[in-house]
């Protein structure tokens, strides 16, 4: 079994992506885009004129000079995708198996599925599918405004990426450009009908759903929490059980909580929850030794509801910020980035402003809106345990229905919708994408607040805000940066891992600092770092076969007293079923029922020989031979009586030459009882 | 190892579902039903024969509910709460949402309106429902270490889903209700190809499922209404869509023999039409079918209805359809709301208090669990056309459709209506398949005229329309399943003896699968599956997974496949690929049992493998030979003075061929091999294998040195037989 870490990836949006071989097949986890390079290109500039002024003057403006940055070092063009760079070393090919673990996990895989030879089978939940699908036909959407814009593609690729052009854009942005060794970067925005080939080559799954990959590998899901949709997964078969853990949420208000107890027993863990590191807050170590198994203290430790709580007062403080902005006459830019958290906060803020009795609109301006908010209320068995008891009582999963109803909330396709230009009012709550800032209506509506001191811009920590609000400076709107959980709390890792109880951990080398596991011995633990193989050891030494009873009840045991063992011959057909191998009897029963055994070893002696055969009534004498080099140990027993005939021993092989098949059957009789055999 | 089945309802009869399987030391109740033609202590479940002393709680590990049937559910929360089982019950989150829902409006029906003393009480139902723990399709849920259950798709009503549990090696399918062809807004019934010990599957589920279902027609009016039915049957499982087939079929049809299809089961409608009304019905009709053809859900049943209440609603009058408050009621508002879109009718549809339009929210959040085309359909369950009903709307002019509760006219609002609105002709009251004996509901359907209620008579002229289907789909539906599975043994449960019967003997005599039908409070006892495990060395699983291809010399026995003669130089090779694995199963004290290739065993032991050979060097007259060799290949005196090795093998292998009819005889010019047997000729003056005296003189005898291992004795004893000529005394 192989570990290759492809990439570490970078927060909520950017989740790692590594590979792994097993049982001989390769499954690649994850296939994210890097979405925060998209800072590198302009947004749409706000008129035409102003790009032809560009156009011709920008060529000449920029310099080798390292200089603050400004609007116009940003690359204009229609911007190309970030993919994982390390995924393009492998051959598309050989990959067999793609599992995806978010939505956002599932951005790259039009990317990789228009590639040639591309063949593998794609797992992933059904929410998250439909999620994923969502995203990319919006960002489709977003990217179309673009390439109207700018017009189609030159042949030969677009002009900024010419190594001149590239070699003139300061440092900080090639950097995000081409990464830190200098490598390319992703490509064009995929089309509508690759993301419907896309689609049609995926597999969804429920959580807890079976799914058999070749006969050999069961693969399940089960929900790590951090999203709608989001899930761990356990790959299993004859050999053991895998865990891949992602970014997991042990409390989340939308969906489905990390699902920790269903990945409890597993054999390998590949830990792959890396967005925590960013939150590093020292731990006490002392607390995580062997000696502190207290079961219950360890759950406890898992599941308290601190974080849910400290979630919601996040949520609150952007709701009470946006409700001071709003009363102050200006409005809020709220960028969609998480399904889960915007859902919630679309609920917390109308219940804010229900208490300070505002009536101020709430827009959704997104082309895939609609279709998002009706597909979220219809999926109770993907969401938490608060959300489905409001199934039970029969209320709608989620707020949003009825305050559209209400028409406390407007949803519109596009800042160009005829109803929106008639609805419009300000001031006003707008949520809208995208978070880097450079597409869909966001840039529209960020450009006309942008000089009003009293709007508010909501982004989160993972954004860098200096960047993205570039193209926007002078800037006198308030931007107000929080950050939601992405993963577990680093404290929780330890007890986590102790309550799964693996045989192996594979952990970030990055975290060896963080996290040590030098107290702990119930499991072992590997660290891999980006783009290192990591040979692991076989889980298991030899797989589970299930033998069918009728075999069972065949079988002819044979003591070996030497050796304390038991043995007997076993015959069948193997099947290789739903990740089991199973011996099942063969079709024709009774057939060839073989009772004597043909495998012997042993050193016969020709005093028990003999014997052996004069107590059959065969007699004969032994003749040494010294002839033979080779067959030093060797002896001949010649028998006269009841036949001539003769029996050659040497080391590894006795040749009897009779006659008379009943002899030679005595004969061989002879020689089995003093020999071993089965 | 073995499955216990105790069947404490439904055995043999319809109603109260209720069986508690044993598996390997497991035991699952499936279902927790109640009877609703009783009112004593044989409406419930005997559970006492689970645990005499009322242990449930350690005599049962899961309740698993199948749907929200009350024939399956209804004496759950007396289970719960006043047996006082605390442990796990599943059921799908549909069910999960939907069951209290059923549970309260019997619960209502049977004390608000009928004075009956509560068996439970609402508090009752919200304890016992949080004891409930929701489950998806097809997850996988491990109840504890050793048990597992997995829902699956069962169609019938929303929510509702077939059960797998599996204890050790022992699995099992219960199925509850379910259906094989989609019908109105649910899909068909799946399931994956499962190695199954046991199936316990519903038989009379279609006929009467006590709340909702249709019943059977027990006999055709008519040739033609077979006929009918048998084309919509065969329609429905060839296509995909069905509705477009029965919808162009039946107008296609002259109008009598539609109507007899479309009406004809136990409709007021007239049977015989007279001719003026003859071309102004086929025109009615053909409008109302291409707008049910296009109605999202549309099905034969779907188009009867809406045209029944149609046509009406068209002729001012009232439509009343009594349900319950989940289910039918949905279904057919759905499928009203959307033809009435269609048709742009004015007509309003109402339901009752009883009926909560909130009922309609829990359809919208489970939409998934709909059928597809439901699912595309963007607003389903958001009805335009669909109002809150006021009893002051009773006497209101004008037509309408309304919705009330109860279903079968046992009490409350829909039978206060229906006392209103049976006087009149114009009217119209659609029943359900099923009415228990004794309700208002059955006696319409038995052709009461007057009906008696709280000594007022009713004189009942209204029309009366009840649903119906075809009865062979469900033998059908039940096979196709069986068939599909191949369990071990089938058990039939939810039946009437004698109905199942005929069942039962096809499911022996055509699947030759072993199937019974205990009664209540049987048990049954069959045999489970079970494997002993082993590690399994690589060696071995590669030894066996290795391709062991055999070529085979198409004998004359084979018959040409294709038809096409095969040409002595094409002979086809014939390809076996029999995979035996053989292997050493070694079993060390305190050490798991495992599986090992030959040579490895001799590795652990620090052996090395002894071989037993044969050997024996064999006299051959060689005019012998020639003379069976009839076309001599060369000359006698020739091959003599040259003993060419070569020749003597050839010659020896064409005797061979003729003489032997088993094994695959290789010459390889210097020696010929048939399996381990090993031939050359042996020029020695003295060969240690040539035992045999007195032959060294003869002339022209040749000597063939053979060896060949234990395994293949037989076979070589074949082979010196041929050669010495003895073969013929021999056989
Ligand atoms: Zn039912
Ligand atoms: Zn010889």
């Amino acid at each position: 079994m192989k570990f290759t870490c492809l990439c570490q990836g970078g927060g909520f949006n950017f989740p790692p992506c590594h590979i792994l071989n097993v049982s001989g097949f390769h499954v690649l986890f994850d296939c994210p885009l890097d979405l925060s390079a998209l800072t590198v290109f302009s947004p749409l500039p706000n008129d035409f004129y102003k790009a032809i002024c560009k156009e011709n003057s920008d060529s000449q403006n920029r310099q080798k000079v390292e200089k603050p940055l400004d609007a116009n070092d940003l690359i204009f063009a229609e911007p190309w995708y970030k993919t994982v760079n390390n995924l393009h070393l492998w051959n598309v090919s050989f990959i067999d198996v793609v599992l995806i673990s978010s939505p956002m996990g599932m951005l790259g895989l039009p990317f990789l599925t228009r590639m040639e030879g591309f063949s593998a089978k794609i797992y992933i939940t059904e929410a998250a599918a439909r999620i994923g699908q969502l995203m990319m036909e919006e960002l489709i959407c977003m990217n179309m405004e673009y390439r109207q814009f700018y017009g189609a593609e030159e042949s030969s690729g677009p002009q900024w990426m010419k190594w001149e052009e590239l070699e003139l854009l300061p440092s900080a942005l090639r950097k995000i450009a081409l990464g830190e060794d200098g490598s390319e970067l992703g490509g064009g925005c995929p089309c509508i009908a690759h993301v419907k080939d896309c689609i049609s080559k995926v597999q969804t799954l429920r959580f807890g759903e079976e799914a058999c990959y070749n006969g050999i590998l069961i693969i399940k899901a089960f929900s790590s929490g951090l999203d709608i949709g989001a899930c761990n997964w356990i790959i299993s078969g004859a050999k053991g059980n895998i865990a891949y853990i992602s970014g997991s949420n042990f409390a989340s208000g939308h969906a489905m909580d990390f699902d920790y107890r269903a990945i409890q027993g597993s054999d390998l863990i590949l830990y792959s929850d890396l967005s925590s590191l960013d939150s590093t807050e020292d731990i006490d170590q002392s607390s995580f030794s062997d000696d502190n198994n207290n079961w219950e203290e360890l759950m406890n430790s898992l599941s308290n509801y601190d974080e849910s709580v400290e979630e919601m007062e996040k949520l609150a403080f952007i709701c009470s910020c946006a409700i001071d902005s709003v009363k102050a006459g200006g409005s809020v830019l709220i960028p969609i980035n998480r399904v889960g958290v915007f859902l919630q906060l679309l609920e917390q803020i109308a219940i804010f402003m229900e208490c300070s009795s505002l009536k101020i609109p709430i827009y959704i301006i997104s082309s895939v809106a609609e279709e998002l908010l009706a597909y979220t209320n219809t999926i109770p068995e993907w969401l938490c345990k608060q959300r489905q008891e409001k199934l039970f009582s029969g209320d709608p999963l989620f707020a949003h229905v009825k305050l559209i109803k209400e028409k406390k909330i407007h949803v519109f396709p596009a800042v160009h919708s005829p109803k929106l230009l008639m609805n419009w009012q300000e001031p006003c709550i707008v949520f809208s994408p995208h978070w880097s800032l450079r597409l869909g209506p966001t840039i529209h509506l960020l450009r006309r607040w942008s000089g009003d001191h009293n709007s508010l811009l909501v982004l989160e920590n993972e954004v860098d805000a200096e960047l993205a609000v570039l193209p926007f400076k002078p800037i006198s709107m308030k931007v107000l940066q929080c950050s939601f959980l992405s993963g577990k709390k680093l404290q929780k890792v330890q007890p986590l891992l102790k309550i799964l109880q693996p045989k192996l951990v594979l952990f970030p080398e990055e975290w060896r600092t963080h996290v040590s596991f030098s107290d702990v011995t119930s499991f072992s633990v590997s660290h891999y770092s980006e783009n290192e193989t990591i040979h692991i050891p076989s889980l298991k030494e030899s797989a589970e076969l299930e033998i069918a009873a009728d075999i069972a009840s065949k079988f002819q045991w044979r003591m070996l007293k030497q050796k304390k063992l038991n043995i007997t011959r076993l015959k069948g057909r193997l099947f290789v079923n739903h990740g089991k191998h199973q011996l099942l009897p063969e079709n024709e029963p009774g057939g060839s029922s073989q009772t004597r055994p043909f495998l012997h070893w042993g050193s016969p002696d020709p005093e028990n020989l003999l014997a052996e055969l004069s107590k059959m009534g065969i007699n004969g004498s032994v003749e040494r031979c010294m002839t033979d080099a080779e067959s030093e140990d060797g002896f001949t027993v010649k028998v006269q009586d009841p036949e001539k005939s003769m029996i050659e021993v040497r080391a590894a092989v006795t040749v009897i030459s009779a006659a008379d098949k009943n002899l030679a059957s005595r004969i061989v009789k002879a020689m089995e009882n003093i020999l071993e055999g089965i | 190892m073995a499955i216990d089945c105790l069947v404490l309802g439904a055995g043999q009869e319809v109603g109260k579902s209720c069986v508690v399987v044993t598996i390997n030391g497991k035991r699952i109740m499936f279902d927790c039903g109640m009877h609703m033609a009783y009112n004593d202590h044989r409406q419930y479940p005997d559970f006492s024969r689970i645990s005499k002393s009322c242990d449930f709680n350690n005599a049962i590990d899961c309740i698993v509910i199948t749907h929200f049937h009350l024939d399956h559910i209804g004496a759950l929360p007396y289970f719960t709460e006043i047996c006082g089982y605390n442990g796990p019950i599943y059921m799908t989150y549909p069910t999960r949402a939907l069951a209290p829902i059923m549970l309260e409006d019997y619960r209502k029906v049977l004390v608000d309106r009928r004075g009956e003393v509560e068996q439970f009480t609402s508090d009752h139902i919200a304890e016992c429902m949080k004891k409930v723990i929701a489950v998806d399709l097809k997850q996988t849920v491990q109840v504890d270490k050793d048990l597992q259950i997995r829902a699956y798709y069962a169609g019938h009503v929303l929510g509702a889903a077939m059960f797998y549990a599996k204890v050790g090696d022992s699995a099992m399918v219960y199925t509850g209700d379910y259906n094989m062809t989609p019908d109105r807004h649910l899909g068909a019934a799946r399931i994956d190809r499962l190695q199954l010990d046991l199936l316990i599957t519903d038989f009379d589920f279609h006929g009467i499922c006590l709340v909702f279902q249709f019943t059977f027609c027990k006999c055709y009016n008519s040739e033609i209404e077979y006929r009918n039915s048998l084309f919509i049957d065969y329609a429905a499982a060839v296509s995909d869509t069905v509705d477009y087939i029965i919808v162009s079929y039946l107008i296609s049809l002259p109008c009598p023999e539609m109507e007899a299809l479309a009406f004809g089961l136990r409709s007021t409608y007239a049977t015989t039409v007279r001719d003026s009304k003859y071309a102004r019905e086929r025109e009615f009709l053909k409008a109302a079918a291409s707008s049910v053809l296009h109605t999202a859900v549309a099905s034969i049943l779907s188009f009867v209805v809406i045209i029944v209440v149609h046509k009406c609603v068209a002729g001012g009058g009232k439509v009343l359809i009594p349900a319950f408050a989940l289910g039918r009621a949905q279904e057919l508002c759905i499928l009203l709301d959307d033809y009435w879109e269609r048709m742009n009718l004015r007509v309003p549809i109402y339901f009752s208090a009883g009926l909560t339009i909130q009922a309609n929210m829990y359809y919208k959040m489970l939409i998934s669990w709909t059928s597809q085309k439901v699912k595309e359909t963007y607003n389903a369950f958001d009805f335009k056309n669909v109002h809150n009903f006021d009893r002051s709307l009773i006497d209101a002019p004008g037509p309408c459709v309304l919705f009330a509760t109860p279903g079968m006219l046992t009490g409350g609002f829909s039978l206060e209506v229906f006392k209103h609105w049976a006087p009149s002709e114009m009217n119209l009251i659609t029943l359900p398949g099923y009415c228990l004996a004794g309700t208002i509901g059955n006696k319409l359907m038995s052709g009461n005229p007057t009906i008696e209620l709280e000594g007022t008579k009713i004189d009942v002229r209204c029309q009366i329309h009840q649903l119906a289907f075809s009865p062979h789909t469900d033998g059908k539906g039940i096979m196709d399943l069986v068939k599909f599975l191949s369990p071990q043994h089938v058990i039939l449960v939810h039946g009437e003896k004698p109905k199942m019967a005929t069942l039962k003997e096809r499911i022996q005599s055509e699947l030759g699968i072993k199937c019974c039908d205990p009664a209540n409070n049987e048990s049954v006892c069959i045999p489970s599956t079970h494997y002993v495990k082993a590690g399994a060395s690589d060696a071995f699983i590669r030894s066996c997974l290795n391709p062991n291809f055999q070529f085979l010399k198409s004998g004359s026995e084979e018959k040409s496949v294709s038809g096409s003669k095969c040409t002595e130089g094409t002979l086809p090779l014939w390809i076996k690929d029999e995979r035996v694995a053989e292997g050493i199963l070694v079993l060390e004290k305190s050490e798991k049992a495992k599986v090992v290739h030959q040579d490895e065993l001799l590795l652990m032991l620090g052996e090395k493998r002894h071989e037993v050979q044969f050997a024996y060097c064999c006299p051959v007259n060689v005019d012998e030979l020639e003379k069976f060799t009839t076309t001599s290949l060369t000359p006698t005196a020739r091959m003599l003075r040259d003993p060419n090795k070569s020749s003597l093998i050839r010659l020896l292998v064409a005797k061979l061929s003729r003489k032997l009819s088993e094994g695959n005889i290789q010459d390889f010019g210097e020696h010929l091999q048939v399996e381990s047997f090993h031939l050359s000729v042996c020029l020695k003056d003295t060969c240690p294998y040539r035992i045999t005296n007195g032959l060294e003189d003869k002339p022209r005898t040749a000597f063939f040195c053979c060896t060949w291992s234990a395994a293949d004795d037989k076979l070589a004893r074949k082979i010196i037989s041929a050669m010495e000529n003895r073969d013929l005394v021999e056989t």
